[in-house]
């Protein structure tokens, strides 16, 4: 390790240059997030906070059983968002780095990044006008004569919310397979398949393994900020469909109780940092596996 | 070759609801829903007549230029830093400031919430959204730049050093130019990004809602909706011209400073 007396001129400049970000980062994100741990340790009390130090916050997340199915169920609805888009996600972006001539590469990318920088919440609406009772697909099954009543079972329950997140999630899933897929020696297939492996086997052997701390990325992209949505809950869940992220809103903005919306953020962050984390090892146990 | 069948599939998937902003935003019914009944431009103009919605798409303009700026001035000093020598901790550092990029956005909303209105007692107003925003908008910038200046060839300040030339001025004079198609990249990027952004906003607005808070509210009133499509079909069009644009400067910018394009903006 370097001291700081034998810095060199360029890492002090460096060093300067990054104190700006780094000090607007922890006046706005450390700062902020030490303080929600702080207030989970507090009680609300009417219009004032009482700041005796008490884990009951905590002990009230536990035993009414209203947070734990909340919470399974965010859980649950983002381990299958995840699932769903990196599964679907994957071919797509095998397609783009093996199929694809390297000059048409990122005209594929742009297309498919543009439908998530356009407005959130029109997209999120725009689900419950193809899922819906009188929607795109049920008039158009209707009309088909596939069936003869509308289906009731796309919209205002979970299966709506994870449609509508797997959609709004989708190209966060392909970027980190695409670039990692990109870095792949292609004479490693090559070499591979001169040696008796078939095509698909030489996908198994070679690429997947490889292609994993992407796929790594890709999970963790997608399942961690999707535990934050309140907005495709709310509007496609119906009553059966909410998430935590709609409980952790009504907390703070209706029921004016930070400390308990504070200890119910941090109890649903830290279950998804535990899940990422033993993802991580996992995946990493597998793959040593096989070295 | 099935590859591209189903790549084409996911496109379709990926656009489907878009396709039906301008099909409903024409459509002459208040009503959501197939059949179409007839053509009409109703809905835009009644958007015009609006005063509450311009006043909120004033305010989100005025907040995602402020982000823009913002946001680009620190990935600037973070991705310059990124370019120059390693120094103990670095690593770290540039995670940390990463991190908003992974964090679920309920937490940064609840954290900041928690500090300007419990802790320091503060009202909020456009001023807290801007400064959320440009934490959020930080490391996509970032990102963008760290390809700009990535690609550049540092023996070109040094020669502009050689020759005479202060640092700060070698810099402006010479790597300036060649960033600053990245530079214009992550100013749209970070706009784009302010202007849709509803999760955080919702949280941190003050009396005047922003654009994204504004639609929400108009969300539950089923006579509004036509107008919300109208709305959305501006929207979508206009943030199609802001990337490409955007994309094509990232472009230009990994080309001048003389790298190869890898595609992509994360």
């Amino acid at each position: 390790m370097a001291k700081f007396s034998t810095l060199t001129q360029d890492q002090t400049r460096s060093i300067k240059l990054l104190g700006l970000p780094l000090i607007y980062a922890l006046l706005l994100l450390a700062v902020p997030l030490g303080s929600i741990v702080l207030f989970s340790f507090w009680t609300q009390d009417f219009m004032t906070v009482d700041t005796t130090f008490t884990t009951a916050n905590y002990r009230e997340i536990w035993d009414s059983p209203i947070y734990s199915l909340l919470l399974r169920r965010s859980l649950m609805v983002s381990g299958i968002v995840t699932a769903v888009t990196v599964l679907l996600a994957y071919p797509v972006a095998y397609f783009i780095s093996f199929h694809v001539h390297p000059s048409k590469k990122s005209i594929w990318l742009f297309l498919i990044t543009i439908p998530f920088w356009t407005s959130y919440l029109i997209r999120v609406f725009l689900w419950k006008v193809i899922l819906g009772y009188n929607g795109v697909i049920n008039s158009g099954l209707l009309q088909l004569g596939i069936i003869d009543e509308p289906l009731t079972f796309i919209l205002y329950n979970v299966n709506a919310v994870i449609i509508t997140l797997a959609h709004a999630f989708a190209p966060f899933a392909i970027l980190p397979i695409f670039v990692v897929l990109e870095k792949i020696d292609r004479s490693l297939l090559e070499a591979s398949q001169d040696l008796g492996e078939t095509k698909f086997s030489t996908f198994l052997r070679v690429t997947l393994p490889l292609s994993m701390p992407g796929v790594v990325g890709a999970v963790l992209i997608v399942f961690i900020p999707t535990i934050g949505d309140y907005v495709t809950p709310e509007l496609m869940g119906g009553a059966g469909g909410k998430l935590i992220a709609n409980m952790i809103q009504t907390q703070f903005l209706q029921l004016n109780n930070a400390p308990l919306g504070a200890a119910l953020a941090i109890v649903a962050m830290i279950c998804v940092t535990a899940i990422s984390l033993i993802f991580v090892f996992l995946n990493r146990k597998y793959l040593r596996g096989r070295t | 070759m099935k590859l591209l069948i189903y790549a084409i599939a996911y496109l379709i998937f990926l656009y489907a609801p878009i396709i039906l902003l301008p099909i409903f935003a024409f459509n002459d019914a208040t009503i959501i829903a197939f059949p179409l009944s007839g053509f009409t431009t109703e809905w835009f103009s009644e958007l015009t007549q609006n005063s509450a919605l311009h006043a909120a798409v004033q305010n989100s303009l005025i907040i995602a230029v402020c982000t823009a700026i913002f946001a680009t001035i620190l990935g600037l000093c973070a991705a310059r830093a990124g370019a120059m020598s390693d120094f103990p901790g670095k690593k770290g550092i540039t995670g940390f400031i990463m991190l908003p990029l992974v964090l679920p956005e309920i937490i940064v909303a609840v954290a900041l919430l928690v500090i300007l209105r419990q802790v320091l007692g503060l009202s909020l107003g456009n001023w807290t959204i801007i400064m959320a925003h440009v934490l959020i908008c930080t490391p996509f910038s970032i990102a963008i730049l760290n390809g700009a200046f990535g690609a550049l060839d540092p023996a070109m300040e040094e020669a502009a050093l050689d020759l005479g030339e202060s640092r700060w001025s070698a810099f402006r004079l010479v790597t300036l130019p060649l960033v600053m198609p990245g530079i214009i990249s992550s100013m749209l990027i970070a706009f784009t990004i302010s202007l849709d952004e509803f999760i955080i906003a919702f949280f941190l607005t003050g009396s005047n809602p922003t654009m994204p808070v504004y639609i929400w509210g108009l969300l539950r009133f089923p006579k509004s909706l036509p107008v919300i499509m109208a709305l959305g079909t501006i929207l979508v069009a206009l943030s199609v011209v802001l990337l490409t644009i955007a994309e094509i400067f990232r472009r230009r910018g990994v080309r001048r400073a003389g790298g190869t394009d890898t595609g992509g903006f994360l």
